[in-house]
């Protein structure tokens, strides 16, 4: 039987990925900070899917223990998304270099630390995938939240990179950059409807694009196209925008 | 992939959304949130004290009012499962989980809902609040016949368990009680052994009112019957009818090597509004002309998938747009055993007149009633859809005194617009309601559109 590491499993994403891999027949490890709030839907999983799934303790900034935690698992996972993230408070990121560097830290060195050992047992296998959730704000730093996205900007970045590396071993790569979402994280927030996934169809597209073979994808699919749109703003205009 | 068609509702201005029922009328602005755990619901519950009323809401299936509110607390983010125990075949979960989840989940390990309405698109909640029935009522009851406990969330905060044995009066007011006594938080349910997905389904015609009465009362001993009615036709004596009833198959019936299993259903989805002007007297008789035609004659066996017998209208996603952009009326009534023939002719006669008829209006034999609200009553039950018109509620008045006269009551789930003296005439335990919400809610936490009409 599969088996797929879920970190950021608390996160609506990493959740509704967790569900629709576990009706694929996926075992799982869910793995966050309080892991003991993830026993209940260790067990839904268990009940709805048929499925083993146990929930594991991993803090993303605990970068020492990461080796451990993944030696701990028994057996190896054959899959790993990581849904971890932080969207923080850009103002007080801007002004208080602690908020900053947690905002670095949870959205881009935890997650290359524990990706780095998956990658590393991957290669060595030579079978796996790889699932990052990044975000669109990685692709242009704007006012509102520079710190965040070039977090995210780098982890794009560092996915990239590993796809490329790892594309002869056989271990797929795949860069998840959803726009707007309705979830825990954005909540309070107002976006456009038309513009904005739910978790569970972000979860979907996600799930579609691994099926088919893709190594990037935007959800909702329409911010590919706003991207390409907001990348080719000339610098000279983009820097008076005010958003 | 599986698409759930999950309720979504437009976001407005000022974090109010645009909310309706199925049946798209009314449509009112609300603050929409959802709850994950207790607790998050609890602060929201605190949040609203004073500032306006709060009501549960599920997949939004009801149809009219029940569950609209100023505030609204979505449930569909509170939808685990929390524990099956294979030896008595009871599943506890949370309230937000779809009757759909539970069939997707425990058919293929050969296990069905006890009692199931027309849509599985509903959650757990909501079947409780509204103690939905199915085609098996005048056998089996109602949905909460099989609800062994759940647990409550009262005005105050505080969580209670509730069942037949413990807290029975909280259990038997929640039951039917359209979310007035509190929010269910999760329940545990007895499901029904089956040994296929499959049932064996009989029709038979009637050519009159009459005719599909006397065929009720045979069909008796089936588990599952309902016909549809043609309630336009006043040939005959009016009220030419299809009788549908069905048995679980059983896997010899069912052939195929695993008959739980069944394909994967093809859905259409109606994508935008029809017309409103689509639906008039003329192509509402010239439907039921054609379907009544097409049944064969005398009685015919097929055997057919649960979702083909049980959920037919499910597999055409946003069938409700069909009544157009200004909604439509489900008027539901039940009219007890005695006066129903009598009752059932001369409301039929009076759609009739108006012309203003349904392609679905389906009859069906209730049995007993339980609890202290729960529409069934041992009698017959008949649902009509009416497109909303202003010549409609008219109409609605004049039958809302017959089922009253004939001793009657309406369906609060599909209720939009009953006045509260048609209430308190239908549901002599009403008063016993009111004071029970006086204590537990004494200052009116909870609340909806239509508990504020009908003065409960």
């Amino acid at each position: 039987m599969a088996h797929l590491l879920v970190v950021g499993a608390k996160s609506d994403l990493g959740r509704e990925l967790a569900r629709l891999f576990a009706a694929e027949g996926y075992s799982l490890y869910l793995a966050a900070r309080n892991s003991g709030e993830l026993a209940e839907e260790c067990e839904h999983l268990r009940i709805r899917y048929g499925v083993q799934a146990v929930a594991r303790e991993l803090d993303i900034l605990e970068y020492g223990a990461h080796a451990g935690f993944y030696e701990s698992l028994e057996p190896k996972p054959d899959g790993v998304i990581c849904a971890a993230g932080y969207l923080g408070d850009n103002v007080k990121a801007m002004e208080d270099f602690r908020e900053a560097k947690r905002i670095m830290d949870t959205n881009y060195t935890g997650p290359v630390s524990i990706l780095n050992i998956c990658a590393a047992d991957f290669r060595k296998r030579a079978s796996g995938f790889i699932i990052g959730i990044s975000s669109v704000a990685g692709e242009r730093g704007k006012q509102s939240n520079n710190i965040y996205g070039s977090a995210k900007a780098g982890f794009s970045a560092y996915l990239s990179g590993l796809r490329n590396s790892l594309c002869k071993s056989g271990v797929r790569v795949i860069t998840v950059k959803p726009g707007y979402m309705d979830t825990r994280m954005t909540r309070g927030m107002k976006f456009p409807p038309i513009l904005t996934a739910q978790p569970e169809d972000a979860a979907r597209d996600i799930v579609r694009a691994w099926k088919k073979g893709r190594d990037v994808v935007y959800t909702k699919w329409i911010w590919k196209f706003i991207m390409v749109v907001i990348i080719h703003i000339p610098e000279k205009i983009f820097k008076k925008i005010n958003f | 992939m599986d698409t759930v068609p999950v309720t979504r509702t437009r976001p407005t201005q000022g974090g109010l959304k645009k909310l309706a029922n199925w049946g798209n009328y009314p449509v009112i602005e609300a603050l929409e949130e959802s709850f994950a755990s207790a607790t998050e619901l609890k602060g929201m519950l605190a949040g609203a004290h004073g500032t306006t009323r709060v009501i549960a809401r599920g997949n939004g299936r009801c149809y009219g009012d029940s569950s609209l509110a100023g505030m609204v607390v979505s449930t569909l983010r509170h939808g685990r499962f929390l524990s099956f125990t294979e030896s008595s075949g009871e599943l506890a979960c949370q309230s937000g989980v779809m009757l759909k989840e539970i069939l997707d989940t425990f058919v293929p390990r050969g296990w069905f809902l006890s009692v199931t309405p027309g849509t599985k698109f509903i959650t757990v909640g909501g079947a409780i609040a509204s103690d939905v029935h199915g085609k098996n009522h005048h056998a089996d009851g109602s949905f909460s016949r099989y609800v062994a406990s759940m647990q409550l969330m009262l005005a105050s905060g505080e969580v209670v368990l509730c069942s037949r044995e413990t807290n029975c009066e909280l259990f038997e007011a929640t039951c039917g009680g359209m979310g007035l006594t509190g929010v269910i938080l999760s329940a545990t349910i007895r499901l029904r052994r089956i040994a296929t997905a499959f049932i064996r389904q009989e029709t038979a015609k009637a050519r009159n009112l009459a005719e599909i009465m006397e065929l009720f009362e045979k069909s008796a001993t089936w588990s599952y019957s309902v016909a549809w009615i043609d309630c336009l036709s006043q040939s005959g004596q009016g009220g030419r009818s299809i009788l549908f009833r069905g048995e679980h198959a059983s896997p010899h019936e069912a052939g195929g090597a695993s008959p739980l299993r069944i394909p994967p259903r093809h859905t259409i989805n109606l994508p935008f509004f029809l017309p409103a002007a689509m639906l008039n007297g003329f192509t509402v008789r010239a439907f039921n002309a054609a379907y009544y035609a097409c049944a064969t004659k005398g009685a015919a066996t097929a055997i057919v998938d649960y979702d083909a017998f049980f959920y037919p209208l499910d597999g055409i996603l946003h069938w409700n747009r069909i009544y157009g952009r200004n909604g439509f009326v489900q008027y539901q009534f039940v009219l007890p055993k005695a006066s129903a023939a009598k009752g059932l002719a001369e409301i039929l006669r009076k759609i009739s007149s108006g012309g203003q008829g349904s392609f679905l209006a389906v009859l069906k034999l209730l049995g007993k009633g339980e609890n202290l609200i729960s529409f069934p009553m041992e009698g017959y039950t008949m649902a009509l859809d009416f497109p909303v018109t202003k010549k409609l509620f008219p109409l609605l008045e004049e039958l809302d005194k017959m089922v009253i006269e004939y001793g009657g009551r309406l369906y609060l789930a599909k209720d939009s617009r009953m006045g509260a003296a048609t209430f308190n005439a239908g549901y002599p335990n009403a008063p016993e309601f009111r004071r029970l919400r006086g204590r537990l809610d004494p200052a009116g936490i909870f609340g909806s559109l239509q508990s504020a009409r009908l003065g409960i």
